[in-house]
């Protein structure tokens, strides 16, 4: 299974922010989509970073104010980032290992999608289940 | 009495009868299907897609009788959406409309020589030897020796499987008469299956890897060298948490190491190759499958790609399928995401292209949803989650305003639109004859492969 597959069913709607834009803007993002990482894209629209509950987690640990820094104080800058043709299960693996939960997906250097661990889990889970399903209704029926 | 929610599913493969199982579940909701297919016959692929010596993976379709039993169900075959019936005319008479649709084509190569005659979409082979009206009439040349199949999921798998099956073996099928005909006279000899990555990358199953082995008079064929595993893929293997990928890559070695027992015919199993080119003849015909051989190089995200090298090699073939992926058709008036080859949708709600917001009453589930992946069953979590949307958007009453919302306004419109409509009765009795047909040979059924013959069965030509 690919990482397309994931992305099919996730709307062609990727929510992005400005670098220079607020921490108060990430966070209302968040409510407003019910979503937990958001990629940081510049003017150009290249992928600058990824920023995610855990990186404002951290920032408020060390400073108190920093609803008002902008975005680039707290992003990520190193991301990995994956192409809607990567193996979900390799994909899975390397988020477990880099203990990753959010990545963005790149289509030839385009910004494609996002993908979080939540919507990797949900694929083998409905992969799993398919699986039962498939082989009961052979006991059951055959 | 709560309002009546009519719903329109198109398609009546898993996913469009899972779609109904669901809604059907729900308590206190006044709710009817009609399901309408192109084709006379319903269930979609597990008819004409699974391949006729896989009989328990079909007997799905009791669960699908069961649910085609519930009064509120209805079945409309033989009606075209886009020709018999449009968004509008739905629009007109359904709170709710599904696509169900699949994948109905195929991806290309993207090679020189993929139009030559002798190279097929292996989807076309598929329809063909399971009968599909549309594909009846294709003719494959299996006076050919030599065939290569691209691809290494399990469709590849079939399609190499039917190549190498003894008339004796199809012929306690369900196979379509004509291919049972043509293939009892083939004459090929070696088939190649041609994967781009290695063995612990090919997308089969192991039930049909194992499969291979178990035939009457053909046998698995792999290079040692192909089966063995490169230091990257060595490494995904020893920190994966599926045992099956293990028990796959011991399988294929399996086969390496088995001495050649002079079967008939040979099924060779090849890895780390792409296609570059198909070479034919002055005539036009396939003579040579041109390859590349590849290396493994590890993504950013952890998967191994397939990476070329520039060792080449020529495999004389005389027939090439390609079985690289599928994808979905566009519907007419329905939003398509064209990269994906679905429908525009979020969680099954479609959406609309330009605002991304979900369109009122517009749904899809399936393969036309999320691309082709999984087996049947992976359908029954995915059509799910779509008719959870469906039921969450009726509570709240996001749902479309039909002038005509009566089921009997349907039936006046078919019979305008198309009188030759198929209901689930009529499927039936065209089962029923089927079946009787195949008791007198020994098997499953003999199936009706035009829409001519099946409404002559019904006595309504």
């Amino acid at each position: 299974m690919k990482i397309s597959t994931v992305l099919s069913t996730k709307g062609a709607n990727v929510i992005t922010i400005r670098p220079e834009q607020s921490v108060r803007e990430v966070i209302a993002l968040f409510l407003q989509y019910n979503i937990g990482a958001l990629v940081v894209v510049d003017a150009a629209g290249a992928v600058a970073g990824l920023i995610a509950e855990r990186d404002i987690v951290r920032g408020l640990a060390r400073a108190p104010d920093i609803l008002a820094q902008p975005v680039s104080a707290v992003m990520a800058r190193d991301v990995i980032a994956v192409s809607p043709q990567d193996d979900v299960v390799s994909v899975m693996q390397t988020m477990t290992e880099k203990r990753l939960r959010h990545l963005p997906v790149l289509e030839q250097d385009q910004l494609t999608g996002i993908i979080s661990i939540g919507d990797i889990i949900k694929i083998q889970l409905d992969e799993y289940q398919g699986e039962v399903e498939t082989l009961e209704t052979q006991i059951t029926e055959g | 009495m709560t309002q009546l929610v009519r719903v329109a599913l198109l398609g009546s493969g898993p996913a469009a009868f899972y779609a109904a199982e669901h809604l059907f579940r729900q308590v206190g909701l006044n709710l009817e299907v009609d399901m309408f297919d192109r084709l006379p016959t319903p269930f979609g692929l597990v008819r004409g897609g699974v391949a006729p010596d896989h009989p328990k993976i079909k007997a799905v379709t009791k669960l699908y009788d069961h649910i085609a039993a519930d009064p509120r169900f209805r079945f409309y075959g033989n009606v075209d959406f886009g020709a018999h019936l449009t968004l509008a005319d739905l629009r007109a008479h359904y709170h709710q409309i599904i696509y169900c649709t699949g994948a109905q084509t195929d991806r290309r190569l993207g090679i020189p020589g993929e139009g030559l005659r002798g190279s097929h979409p292996a989807t076309e082979f598929v329809a063909w030897y399971n009968g599909h009206p549309d594909y009846a009439h294709l003719q494959f040349d299996l006076t050919q020796e030599r065939a290569a199949v691209i691809g290494v999921g399990n469709v590849a798998i079939d399609v190499a499987r039917m190549l190498c099956r003894t008339p004796e073996e199809l012929g306690t099928t369900d196979i379509a008469d004509y291919a049972l005909e043509a293939l009892s006279h083939s004459r090929i000899k070696e088939v190649y299956l041609i994967g781009r990555r290695g063995p612990l990358q090919a997308a089969f199953s192991n039930p049909e890897i194992k499969e291979v082995g178990e035939m009457a008079d053909a046998e698995p064929i792999i290079l040692p060298d192909e089966a063995e595993l490169d230091d990257l893929s060595r490494a995904a293997l020893a920190t994966s948490a599926d045992r099956a990928d293990q028990k796959k890559v011991e399988i294929l070695q399996g086969y390496a190491r088995r001495p050649p027992t002079g079967q008939a015919r040979r099924l060779h199993i090849r890895f780390l190759a792409s296609p570059t080119e198909i070479i034919g003849n002055e005539a036009g015909q396939v003579t040579t499958l041109r390859l590349v051989k590849n290396v493994l190089v590890a993504t950013e995200g952890g998967s191994l790609n397939a990476k070329t090298t520039d060792q080449l090699e020529e495999l004389p073939v005389g027939l090439v399928f390609r079985s690289v992926g599928y994808r979905g058709v566009p519907l007419p008036d329905v939003p398509f995401h064209d990269r994906w080859g679905v429908i525009l949708n979020e969680q099954g709600r479609v959406l609309d292209p330009e605002t991304k917001q979900p369109r009122v009453g517009e749904y899809c589930a399936g393969w036309i949803k999320r691309g082709p992946s999984g087996v049947i069953g992976t359908n029954k979590p995915d059509a799910a989650e779509t008719a959870h949307h469906m039921l969450e958007d009726a509570a709240q009453g996001r749902l479309l305003q039909p002038v005509q919302p009566e089921a009997q306004c349907v039936i006046d419109l078919l019979r305008q639109r198309q009188p030759h409509y198929f209901t689930f009765a009529d499927w039936q009795k065209l089962d029923e004859i089927e079946v009787a047909r195949g008791h007198a040979l020994g098997r499953p059924r003999v199936k009706f492969t035009s829409v001519t013959e099946m409404l002559a069965a019904l006595g309504r030509a």
